[in-house]
């Protein structure tokens, strides 16, 4: 009897490194074949989707229309164990204030939105932007799969400017704060998204990664 | 609680080998960037960054191997620099598993290299490194110098940081040449004079011999980050006991 194996795709439409999202879930798992692409097929038939990344959203939004994958994304998003990862967080929203105003995917209906500046901390220091660096994430549901072996309050790595704001609270599965407190992750059903990258958070992060490979979808 | 501030140690790497000497106790090859990268991430490294002195194309390639070899099993950022010239040159870094590169001389050289690169991978991944002497000291006064600190430009330091973040800069990695290689700590006033006139990330670099330089360039130099080298290099500190030096000063970091 020949075993398969699992397959995840990590879509490919052109934008920053994939490759270390792709070597990272390689490294977390060995029973799984990890595919970096941009074809429908593909996407479609694969057991797990991760969305990821990085720049400027207008510039990623045009690629995933070009490449024509915005359906296949939406489609994948309804039922497959999902994993979105900084700006392909970030897409998932209804719209980003990015670049003069940018539609996203609407998958969550909610707001991208910049962090403002002057920004500070409780003690008045001024905060630097792009948020870069180890910060610590909340957890707003502990007994999430994905959050199983990771201490709350753990630090992943995040580097961005803009941060999503979900219309509902329900959605939020993380926080952290810079200035403000905004959502570092966003779950629903079959969907899960981070704004910090698990890829560069080494333990907690690999730990993030095992979990949604081992994910069914589902919150039980 | 916030943003912990990090520590990032810099490996000077020629043709593919680490240079300047690097003394663990337990290490097979110190002259193994992938070892010593794997290294410092058992030490708690928040990053590491990789500065490719090699001159030969040769060289180059074989940097972009040891970029893929680190990506592939240190999960922390990576960033490198060193002969970032073009933005074929950047796509073939990111591509390989860096995070971010560093461009220096090529900014000075051209400005607007900057800008294109912000704009085509995006402010996260475009560091630009400044290396700073200081010429006058009523009002203190540094300009930028280029060519690994030989070739005088004329640009007042925090004027170009300043012009740089509004190109797209997402990060400054500021080097006190007066003070590298001395051991006697950052230029602090330097350092705070850019770090308080950009909106962006500073890294300070260049003069530490003792955890208390570190510590400093945190609090009085207004740095997110600072860099070194030789101290973690020949063992003198672990990056776990820079940290616990920094706890014990009020500082954030991420242990």
């Amino acid at each position: 009897m020949t075993l398969t194996r699992s397959t995840v795709v990590v879509i490919d439409y052109g934008m920053g490194n994939l490759h270390s999202v792709a070597k990272a879930l390689e490294h977390s798992s060995d029973r799984l074949k990890v595919i970096v692409s941009s074809d429908r097929q593909q996407i479609l038939a694969a057991d797990r989707v991760v969305l990821p990344g990085v720049g400027a959203i207008r510039d990623c939004l045009g690629e995933m229309r070009r490449l024509e994958l915005i359906a296949t994304i939406i489609e994948v998003a309804q039922n497959k164990p999902f994993l979105g990862v900084c700006v392909g967080m970030q897409a998932l929203m209804s719209e980003s204030e990015e670049n003069g105003g940018t539609q996203a995917l609407n998958l969550f209906p909610g707001k991208v939105r910049r962090f403002s500046q002057p920004l500070q901390d409780a003690r008045g220091t001024l905060l630097k932007v792009p948020h870069m660096g180890w910060n610590q994430v909340e957890q707003c549901d502990l007994q999430h799969p994905l959050w199983a072996g990771i201490a709350n309050a753990s630090r992943f790595y995040f580097v961005h400017s803009y941060y999503v704001e979900p219309q509902q609270q329900s959605t939020i599965a993380a926080t952290a704060t810079h200035g403000v407190t905004f959502a570092a992750a966003i779950s629903r059903g079959n969907l899960f998204a981070t704004q910090f990258h698990p890829e560069k958070s080494q333990k907690a992060g690999l730990q993030l990664y095992r979990n949604f490979l081992q994910w069914d979808g589902t919150l039980a | 609680m916030g943003v912990a501030k990090r520590i990032i140690p810099c490996l000077d790497v020629d043709d593919g080998r680490v240079v300047k000497g690097v003394q663990f106790v337990d290490i097979r090859d110190a002259g193994d960037p992938v070892e010593v990268a794997r290294r410092y991430d058992q030490q708690g490294a928040d990053e590491i960054t990789f500065l490719d002195i090699t001159a030969t194309h040769h060289g180059r390639e074989t940097m972009i191997h040891v970029v893929e070899q680190v990506a592939g099993e240190v999960f922390i950022p990576l960033t490198v620099g060193g002969g970032v010239r073009k933005v074929e040159d950047i796509r073939i870094l990111l591509n390989a598993g860096a995070d971010k590169v560093a461009i220096n001389s090529a900014a000075v050289a051209q400005p607007e290299f900057v800008r294109q690169a912000a704009d085509r991978f995006g402010s996260q991944c475009i560091v630009v490194a400044i290396d700073a002497k200081q010429v006058s000291s009523h009002p203190p006064r540094w300009e930028i110098f280029t060519h690994g600190g030989r070739k005088a430009t004329g640009i007042d330091a925090v004027a170009w940081a300043e012009r740089m973040v509004s190109y797209g800069a997402g990060e400054i990695l500021l080097t006190s040449m007066d003070r590298d290689g001395t051991k006697n700590g950052f230029d602090l006033t330097l350092t705070r004079t850019i770090a308080d006139a950009v909106a962006v990330p500073l890294i300070a670099s260049g003069g530490v011999g003792e955890l208390q330089h570190l510590c400093d360039g945190i609090t009085e130099g207004h740095a997110e980050a600072v860099l070194a080298a030789s101290i973690f290099h020949f063992g003198t500190y672990t990056i776990a006991e820079a940290k616990e030096a920094m706890a014990h000063a009020g500082i954030e970091v991420r242990r």
